[in-house]
């Protein structure tokens, strides 16, 4: 593995690195999948663009309706920042038990997403919060865009070529709203999960459901969203049996892998009662 | 591949040393400054073997590239002890409780617990658990380990 490590001090100057080499460059924030990919001979760039601390990808806090959390954020800064648990204890939650300590110290919130590794935790729970990746390109240029949709297929996003995340921003929600991401860890608790399933729905004063997602991760080449089971619960009154027939939609919303964790046929099983377990806790 | 100057403090020391742009902390540390304390295990970031503070934080050396360290401070299970050659009350914690059996996941271990007891000096033994998860002892010796741990928590803290 041989590179040239640049260092730039603004995100224009790394937009513009990223930009003049092409795909013969990569970024690099925290590091750890960089140096695991690099190791496995995945990966092998000439150019690799350090973002060190660019302020602009930096910081949690609060703007009008949503939560900033930027780019360089490690898993571990955002598991402990007062302002995301008070505002999206779900997010902290999730974060606080990704992998272990060393690797939350190491791993950042845009580095997660931008690897696109659809075993991870962090991109189901985002986007069934609905959040946005806010991306810096060529010429000061800055777009927004749903995380909904973001990931593209295993480890690929829908950033253009000198493109960059700066973080992401995450809408806050109202009291009656609640979330969930539970996952199903049969080995270790620092493994990656057999299946991932984060759920978001508010129930109306009548009891009836009204709004939900549902998503679900390490089933699927991307985060899978599960639209029927979310469709299926709409404008319904919660019911046990509800949430049963609903969950029972996942099965054929994913689309798993055999591995060392098991069959498609027991993921899609496994799916399904996390999917349930999931369902019941944010429509309690 | 471009070279680096990297401006360091290793166990309290101020280094500089130059490196080449792949070049991962824990070779460095093991290479040039000597500090073979640190062990590469599964070289994966999963067992826990190379385990190092930076800048107080625990991370796994063998995911690190040295370039992303420059200008931090970097401290490995040789700078735990004193400068007279005495034990930290953790290190001796460990000795009197048997707190290894081979021992080639021990200065992960202690680095690991050291880091534990810097961000939660009371921290109970589920905590310390939790905490432990990615430091494995294939010897199996956990019980040694927790108890050292533990019994250097502030509420159970003797000499």
């Amino acid at each position: 593995m041989s590179f040239e490590y640049h260092q730039p001090t603004s995100v224009d100057e790394a937009v513009s690195l990223l930009q003049d080499h092409g795909d013969d460059a990569m970024a690099l924030a925290g590091g750890s999948a960089f140096t695991l990919f690099m190791k496995l001979g995945l990966i092998s760039p000439g150019h690799v663009v350090g973002l060190g601390n660019l302020e602009e990808m930096g910081g949690i806090h609060l703007e009008p309706n949503c939560l900033w959390i930027g780019a360089l954020s490690t898993h571990a800064e955002i598991e402990k920042s007062p302002i995301v648990r008070d505002h999206h204890r779900t997010i902290a939650d999730m974060f606080a038990r990704v992998a272990t300590v060393r690797l939350r110290n190491q791993a950042t919130l845009g580095g997660n997403i931008a690897h696109a590794d659809p075993a991870q935790d962090p991109p189901p729970t985002l986007i069934a919060l609905d959040a946005r990746a806010v991306i810096a390109g060529p010429n000061g240029y800055r777009r927004e865009t749903p995380l909904d949709g973001f990931f593209t297929d295993y480890f690929s996003v829908a950033l253009e070529p000198g493109e960059l995340i700066l973080g992401v921003r995450v809408p806050l929600v109202a009291a009656d709203t609640r979330a969930t991401y539970m996952k199903f860890l049969p080995r270790s608790a620092d493994d990656y999960a057999t299946v991932g399933v984060a759920a978001v729905a508010r129930v109306d004063h009548d009891g009836l459901v009204a709004s939900s997602r549902v998503v679900l991760g390490a089933v699927g080449p991307t985060p899978m969203r599960a639209k029927r089971v979310e469709q299926a619960l709409l404008g319904q009154r919660v019911t046990p049996q509800l949430l049963a027939e609903a969950a029972s939609l996942v099965r054929d919303e994913i689309d798993p892998i055999a591995d060392a964790r098991g069959s498609p046929d027991y993921k899609r099983e496994m799916a399904r009662v996390w999917t349930e377990r999931a369902l019941t806790t944010v429509t309690a | 591949m471009s070279l680096h100057d990297l401006n360091l403090i290793v166990n309290g020391v101020p280094s500089a040393v130059v490196v080449e742009a792949d070049r991962l902390l824990i070779d460095v540390l093991r290479d040039d400054f000597g500090l073979t304390g640190t062990k590469e295990g599964c070289a994966i970031g999963v067992c826990g073997l190379c385990s190092v503070l930076v800048d107080r934080r625990l991370m796994s050396a063998c995911l690190v590239l040295a370039v992303c360290v420059d200008g931090l401070t970097i401290e490995t299970i040789e700078g735990l002890s004193e400068a007279d050659g005495s034990l930290s009350p953790l290190q001796e914690s460990f000795i009197r409780r048997g707190g290894f059996q081979c021992g080639i996941c021990t200065p992960g271990q202690v680095i690991a617990a050291t880091a534990l007891l810097d961000e939660k000096p009371d921290a109970t033994e589920a905590e310390i658990r939790e905490w432990m998860t990615g430091n494995l002892c294939r010897c199996t010796g956990y019980e040694g380990i927790l108890e050292s741990i533990v019994a250097v928590t502030r509420p159970n803290r003797v000499t």
